[in-house]
C-alpha cells in the first residue's frame, strides 16, 4: 500500500498581477507596525494579556478597514475577543514561523465575510508582517475581501465566503483526522448566527454529530444581527442553544466578551468526548466602540476617516 | 429512412476501414456506474488515502463496492450532497484523496456552489462521481435525467471533466482521475450500454481518441454516443461517405489539437452527446472552431427540453439520440461542406 502525495499547502494560483500593493508607508509610521513584536500563544498567558491582544487586534481592524474603504466592520470587532483567546490563550496549537506544519490545529472562518479579524489576529500572531494589513481588498493583496486559499497566506487554511460552507469543510478536516490521520489535532470554526440560516449547517451538524467528531469545536458569533437587520425581523435563527442541542452537540451557552468564560468554553470542549461542541457566544456586533455597538447597520461598511478616529481613540490604551 | 433503422441492439460489428485503427466490436453491454465501482476498488488497493463518502445511493453508483472492501474508508454522509461535497473538500485539503459518488443531478446541479467556491476555488482535490448521466436513466423519469452537469462543470476554473464512453474506459479513468491531482469530475451512466473498447484501447485524461480514421466528416461524440458514432460511421460508407470518430472522453479541458487536426483534414463537424445541446460537448468544440478554423458543424443532443419516463432505449429514439440522427447530421454537414467550397 502507497500514499498519493500531492501538493496542498501553500497555494498561490491566485496572483495575477506583477507585484503585491504596497501598504502605505506614512500609515506603517503612524501605527509604528515595524517596530510590533508579535503576542505569545500560551495557556498561561493572564486573561489581561489576552485583553490588550484583542484591544490591538481591534485597532487593526478599524486601521485596514478604513484603508480599504469596503468591507465589513461589525462581526470583526464583535468576535475579536474570542479571535484573541483561541490564538493567544493557549487553546490552538500553532506555529506562525511553520505555518502548514502537519498536527497543526485547524482554523476555519466560515462567516468569512468576518475575514478583517482573521488578518488582524494573524498578524498579531506574526503569521504576516503588520504593515500587509493596510492592503486589505486592495489588487493582488494576499488579503482577499473574503479569505481566498488561493493567495498562499500562512493561517488561511481554507476559502471561505459563501455562507454554510465553512463548516462542512471544517468538519471534513475534523473526519480526517479522527478517523485517517489520527494526529490528534482540533479543528476550530466560527459561523455567524445569521448564517445558521443556511441550510448546510444543519446538515454539517448532523455528519459532525453522527461521526462523533469531538475534534471539532464550533462556536456561533451570537450578535443577533445580520445586514439587512436584527434576526428575528429577518429570519428567526432562536432557540440557538437547543437547536445545537438537538442536533447532537455538546452546548455550551456564554458571554462572548468575557474571556474567561471563552477560554473555559474551549477547554470544556477539548474535555468532551464522543460528540462535537457547540459554543453559542453573546456578542455585541461593533463592540465596543459606542457609535457602533450592537447596531445591525455596521454589518457590512467600514468606517469614515472621521469615525475611523473616534473608534482608535475609544481603543487607545 | 430505411437505411439508418439499424440499432445498436442489430448492428454488433465495427469494421475499420483501412488498418490504422482497432477493429471495434460489441464485447457486450455494461452500464458505465460499474467500471467507475471497479475503477475505485482497485484504485483502493493501491492507494491508502483514498476515501469515499458514501450519499445512501451507493448501491447505484456503485461506491458499494469500495464500502464492502474498505469499510474503514467509507464515510456514510446520508442525503446530503452539499455537506458530503464540503466533507470532501476538508478531506482533501488535509491529504486525503475523496471520492462522493451520487446521481448527477444532485452532484453537479444542486451542487454547483459547492463545487465552484468550495472544491474549485480551493483547488481541492476532491473527486466527484456523477451518475444517471442522461436520458438513458429511464423510468426515472426527468427529475433524474441530468442533461445539465457538463455545461455546469466545464464552466468551472480548475475543473476537469471526463466522460467515459463505456464500462471499461470509466474503470480507467476512476484510476486515473485518483492518481490525477485537482478537482475532477466523471459522469456515467446507470443502464447498460455497449461495451468495445478493451484494457488496451489508449485512454489518457486531456486526450481525445480518434476511434476511426476517416476525412470527409468527423463524428467528436462522447459516452455512449461515441459506439452510436461509430455505428453510423459503417453506415455512412454506404452513401460514399468515410467519417472520422472521435471519443472525447475528457470534455475540460478539450483536446484543442485533435478537433483541430480534424477541422482541418475533414473539413465539417458533428458533435453527439447524451445532454443538452447547449453549453454541453458540442458548444466546447464549437468554441474552439469558431476561435481557429470555423468549419460547418452539426449538433446531436438534447434540444432545450426536460426528459421524461420510458424504455432507455424508446427515450433515445425519441430524443434523437441515436447513430439515425447522427447519420442525418452528417449528411447535412457534407451538404453544406460542399456548398460553402
Amino acid at each position: 500500500m502507497s500514499e498519493l502525495k500531492f501538493h496542498i499547502y501553500p497555494l498561490e494560483t491566485g496572483f495575477h498581477g506583477a507585484t503585491r500593493p504596497i501598504p502605505n508607508p506614512d500609515l506603517i509610521a503612524k501605527y509604528n507596525y515595524t517596530s510590533f513584536t508579535p503576542f505569545k500563544n500560551s495557556k498561561d498567558n493572564s486573561d489581561d494579556y489576552i485583553a490588550v491582544a484583542a484591544k490591538e487586534i481591534r485597532r487593526d481592524i478599524i486601521r485596514s478597514l478604513v484603508e480599504a474603504k469596503s468591507g465589513h466592520s461589525g462581526g470583526p470587532l464583535g468576535i475579536a475577543d474570542v479571535m484573541a483567546t483561541l490564538y493567544f490563550g493557549g487553546v490552538m496549537n500553532y506555529d506562525p514561523k511553520n505555518p502548514w506544519m502537519d498536527g497543526r490545529d485547524r482554523f476555519v472562518l466560515s462567516a468569512g465575510h468576518m475575514a478583517p479579524v482573521l488578518y488582524a489576529t494573524l498578524a498579531n500572531a506574526g503569521f504576516m508582517e503588520k504593515k500587509e494589513l493596510l492592503t486589505l481588498r486592495k489588487l493582488n493583496s494576499r488579503l482577499q475581501g473574503h479569505p481566498g486559499r488561493d493567495m498562499g497566506l500562512p493561517g488561511i487554511e481554507t476559502s471561505t465566503g459563501s455562507l454554510g460552507q465553512g463548516m462542512g469543510i471544517a468538519a471534513g478536516m475534523a473526519l480526517a483526522d479522527k478517523y485517517v490521520s489520527k494526529n490528534n489535532h482540533r479543528v476550530y470554526c466560527i459561523t455567524g448566527d445569521g448564517e445558521l440560516q443556511e441550510g448546510e449547517i444543519w446538515e454539517s451538524a448532523m455528519f459532525a454529530a453522527h461521526w462523533k467528531l469531538d475534534n471539532f469545536c464550533v462556536l456561533v458569533d451570537r450578535n443577533h444581527c445580520q445586514i439587512d437587520g436584527r434576526n428575528p425581523d429577518v429570519m428567526e435563527v432562536d432557540p440557538v442553544a437547543d437547536k445545537w442541542k438537538a442536533f447532537g452537540f455538546h452546548t455550551i451557552h456564554i458571554n462572548g466578551h468575557s474571556i474567561s468564560e471563552i477560554r473555559a468554553a474551549y477547554e470544556e470542549a477539548r474535555n468532551t468526548k464522543e460528540k462535537p461542541t457547540c459554543i453559542v457566544a453573546e456578542t455585541y456586533m461593533g463592540h465596543p466602540i459606542t457609535f457602533m455597538n450592537d447596531d445591525y447597520r455596521w454589518h457590512g461598511k467600514p468606517p469614515n476617516k472621521e469615525q475611523a478616529e473616534l473608534a482608535l481613540a475609544e481603543l487607545a490604551e | 429512412m430505411e437505411t439508418t433503422t439499424k440499432s445498436i441492439a442489430t448492428i454488433d460489428k465495427v469494421a475499420s476501414t483501412n488498418g490504422m485503427t482497432p477493429k471495434y466490436e460489441l464485447l457486450g453491454k455494461k452500464a458505465t456506474r460499474f467500471g467507475f465501482g471497479e475503477g475505485l476498488v482497485t484504485l483502493g488497493e493501491k492507494y491508502d488515502n483514498v476515501v469515499v463518502l458514501g450519499g445512501d445511493i451507493t448501491g447505484s453508483v456503485m461506491t458499494s463496492y469500495f464500502q464492502e472492501k474498505f469499510p474503514d474508508r467509507f464515510f456514510s454522509s446520508g442525503i446530503m450532497e452539499a455537506t458530503a461535497t464540503l466533507v470532501a473538500t476538508g478531506l482533501a485539503l488535509s491529504g486525503k484523496v475523496p471520492f462522493f459518488a451520487s446521481y448527477g443531478a444532485f452532484a453537479a446541479c444542486r451542487n454547483t456552489d459547492m463545487l465552484r467556491i468550495s472544491v474549485c476555488y480551493n483547488d481541492a482535490n476532491v473527486k466527484i462521481g456523477g451518475g444517471h448521466a442522461g436520458i438513458s436513466v429511464g423510468p426515472d423519469g426527468a427529475t433524474h435525467q441530468v442533461l445539465e452537469e457538463i455545461a455546469i462543470t466545464r464552466v468551472l476554473p480548475n475543473m476537469t471533466l471526463i466522460v467515459p464512453c463505456d464500462f471499461t474506459e470509466a474503470k480507467k479513468a476512476t484510476f486515473a482521475m485518483g492518481e490525477f491531482v485537482g478537482p475532477a469530475y466523471i459522469r456515467f451512466g446507470r443502464t447498460d450500454t455497449p461495451m468495445f473498447t478493451k484494457d488496451d484501447t489508449p485512454f489518457e485524461i486531456g486526450k481525445a481518441q480518434v476511434f476511426r480514421e476517416g476525412n470527409d466528416v468527423a463524428i467528436c461524440a462522447c459516452g455512449p454516443m461515441v459506439w452510436e458514432a461509430l455505428v453510423a460511421a459503417e453506415e455512412l460508407v454506404k452513401d460514399g461517405i468515410n467519417a472520422r470518430v472521435i471519443n472525447v472522453s475528457t470534455i475540460k479541458p478539450l483536446d484543442n489539437a485533435t478537433i483541430l487536426a480534424a477541422a482541418k483534414e475533414c473539413g465539417a463537424i458533428v458533435s453527439a452527446e447524451e445532454h443538452q445541446i447547449t453549453a454541453g460537448l458540442g458548444g466546447a468544440i464549437a468554441e474552439v472552431l469558431v476561435k481557429n478554423n470555423p468549419v460547418p458543424m452539426e449538433f446531436v443532443g438534447v434540444n432545450d427540453t426536460f426528459g421524461g419516463s420510458g424504455d432507455p432505449d424508446e427515450l433515445m429514439k425519441l430524443f434523437g439520440l441515436t447513430s439515425v440522427t447522427i447519420i442525418e447530421a452528417v449528411k447535412k454537414v457534407v451538404k453544406r461542406k460542399a456548398s460553402s467550397k
